[in-house]
């Protein structure tokens, strides 16, 4: 990786009361980057977002940004600016004058303001909008009033905490396409906090995911979702079939193991393993057959238990041996097939063992 | 099918029950008869101000020729003046300082503070006098020049209406967005530039609200004032008082109608600025 613009280094945050909202975290953010922080509520990844913009202090450890040390830096003067999760819009300004509220405090020249708010009211969409009061609008404009508002301070990193969390559902998918498009066009590093998989997955260029205040994995998308190193980032990622299993013997990368409901299976992994470890399955590698399969794969016979219909997938519960349950999604893939199987139907689930990930921890 | 429910037989329409409209006629009766016969009997060509004989408006003229009325007013009007000013500053300052802030004993001081408001006035009162008495400020201050002999009445004026205040603007402040405060950081602005441009905005019709009601407080307040005020430094509630003494004349009926009105305005202005708003959501 080249020169990273935010290095965070064994940073702790602990809270009177001793509670540890962030543990011991390491995160080196590349320049240009669309950078997520994900987990769950509470994991500490909005207090890591606070301590990169200074409104909170670590209790230790070091965060850097663009190479110099930001320990006794204000928030006022780092070169970060953040959109907060309520916008924070300020209500007794027009929308040109909130835009405009960073340059003015630090003296900047009003003939600049004026043009520089006018650019950036541009880039947002809002020019029209300029000197309407922020309670004669909707909540989207409020968020692109925040976004311009602090992408006119020029930062070298944007931070946003739960940008979209306070969206509807339509407007959230058209806000996501523009928040990766404005980064593209700024080239500013952006670093985003959410707890939805979904928004992570679709806009970061990378993923840290966070549980209990410690980093899980840091890894690209794609990464992230087929090769997780642990079960709760498996887990987090989408859904999953975590299969329990023991390991009876391996050869190099070859591991023989005795799994639950399904007996002795073949699979690999690039690790040395040992003991018990869980096999992940994403239940789209799944297929259902209502003949025993042939080839090499992983199966076992198990009744449908369940069909939920979501119109361009079907999610197929099915109840194997040993108290075994796997989901299987279908693709709908004609108008009158959906997911060709009945409930208490008797039918085979297979898949490739190379759709498996050995998972120890 | 249900049968259709007319206008006003819904089961919240209240209005239309007659007991109700009896108890709220009877009630707004009791309340403003009294000041209705008031402001009437300013308009009355009476002498004695007991019989109706006919309008006028002499009674506003005379009142308005009375020097000593005039005086009076002019005291009081300089006292509320001064006292809105210093209880609203004072006001403000303890409000943010018990929003913003945690040190020991805030809980106690938060009641400590609200003290003055449920105190009986005769009390603060007496502690008045006795406390200007007692540093020999009633001497000291009743010989300097107007308007600084009215200084005693100010500062107690102020220890009744500061408390009022500041609960006014804290309740205003609870509803403020600690991150408007951390956006204004973040963007730049120093701790004092917040303030400013970002905490006092928010504040403002808190401290509108409250100043204006400090204002009609001190304006017709009587028993505190009537402790600490001397031979010189006469409001015109007191005035009013020592006048009444001596039967009613209906330029006292005028100067008192002119006082409500002052009254009435402020407070409808208070109330509108104290209203709910949409704002402080960001």
């Amino acid at each position: 990786m080249t020169e990273p613009i935010v290095s965070i280094r064994n940073v702790e945050k602990k809270f009177p009361g001793g509670v540890i909202a962030v543990d011991n975290v390491s995160i080196d953010i590349a320049q240009n980057e669309f950078f997520a922080l994900l987990g769950p509520s509470g994991c500490g990844k909005t207090t890591l977002l606070r301590m990169i913009s200074g409104l909170e202090t670590p209790t230790s450890g070091q965060i850097m940004i663009g190479n110099e040390d930001m320990a006794l830096t204000p928030p006022n003067k780092r070169p970060t600016n953040m959109v907060f999760q309520s916008y924070a819009v300020f209500p007794h300004m027009t929308v040109a004058q909130n835009v405009g509220y960073g340059l003015k405090v630090t003296g900047v020249e009003s003939s600049e303001i004026k043009r520089r708010v006018a650019e950036a009211l541009e880039m947002v969409k809002l020019s029209a909008l300029a000197e309407r009061k922020p309670d004669q609008m909707s909540g989207g404009q409020r968020q692109r009033v925040a976004l311009a508002r602090a992408l006119i301070k020029r930062p070298k990193v944007l931070l946003l905490d739960e940008p979209l969390s306070a969206l509807d559902a339509k407007l959230r998918d058209g806000m996501r396409l523009e928040l990766t498009r404005l980064q593209e066009t700024v080239g500013i590093t952006f670093i985003i906090v959410t707890h939805d998989q979904d928004e992570a997955l679709s806009m970061a260029s990378r993923i840290a995911v966070m549980d209990k205040g410690a980093v899980q994995q840091i890894a690209t998308p794609a990464e992230l979702y087929e090769h997780p190193k642990s079960r709760f980032v498996a887990d987090f990622i989408g859904k999953v079939n975590l299969i329990d299993a023991k390991v009876l013997s391996q050869k190099g990368k070859a591991i023989t193991c005795e799994a639950k409901g399904l007996g002795r299976v073949e699979v690999s992994s690039d690790k040395q393993v040992g003991g018990g470890v869980a096999i992940a399955v994403r239940p789209e590698k799944l297929r259902i057959t209502k003949t025993e399969p042939k080839s090499s794969v992983i199966r076992l016979q198990g009744t449908v238990r369940d069909v939920a219909y979501f119109g361009d997938t079907s999610h197929v519960l099915i109840e194997g041996k040993d108290g075994l349950d796997l989901s299987v999604n279908v693709q709908n893939e004609t108008r009158s097939g959906g997911a060709g199987v009945e409930r208490g139907q008797s039918v085979w689930v297979h898949w490739a063992p190379e759709d498996s990930i050995i998972l120890t921890e | 099918m249900a049968a259709q429910l007319k206008p006003g037989q819904g089961p919240l329409d209240y209005g239309s029950r007659l007991w109700l409209k009896i108890l709220f006629g009877a009630i707004f009766f009791l309340l403003y008869t009294p000041i209705i016969t008031l402001v009437a009997f300013s308009f009355n060509t009476d002498k004695r101000g007991i019989v109706w004989r006919g309008f006028t408006l002499d009674n506003y003229v005379k009142a308005w020729n009375n020097d000593a009325l005039i005086e009076a007013m002019v005291n009081s009007l300089v006292i509320a003046f001064f006292a809105t000013i210093i209880a609203t500053v004072l006001g403000a300052l303890a409000a943010l300082m018990l929003w913003r802030f945690r040190f020991p004993f805030k809980a106690g001081y938060e009641g400590f503070m609200a003290l003055p408001i449920v105190i009986p006035e005769i009390c603060m009162g007496v502690a008045l006098l006795l406390f200007f008495g007692w540093t020999g400020m009633t001497t000291a201050v009743i010989s300097t020049p107007w308007p600084l002999n009215l200084g005693n009445i100010i500062i107690a004026h102020v220890s009744f209406c500061f408390p009022f205040v500041a609960v006014v603007v804290r309740s205003r402040l609870v509803g403020f967005n600690r991150q408007l405060e951390e956006a204004s950081k973040d963007l730049g602005a120093s701790e004092w530039q917040t303030f400013w441009q970002i905490i006092v905005p928010y504040m403002k019709p808190g401290l509108i609200a409250g100043s204006l009601l400090a204002f009609t407080l001190s304006l017709d307040d009587f028993v505190i004032t009537f402790f600490t005020s001397g031979p010189e430094t006469v409001t015109f509630p007191v005035k009013v008082y020592s006048l009444v003494r001596r039967g009613v004349s209906p330029e006292i009926n005028a100067a008192s109608t002119v006082l409500i009105v002052i009254t009435v305005v402020a407070t409808v202005l208070a109330m509108k600025l104290q209203a709910p708003e949409k704002s402080g959501k960001g």
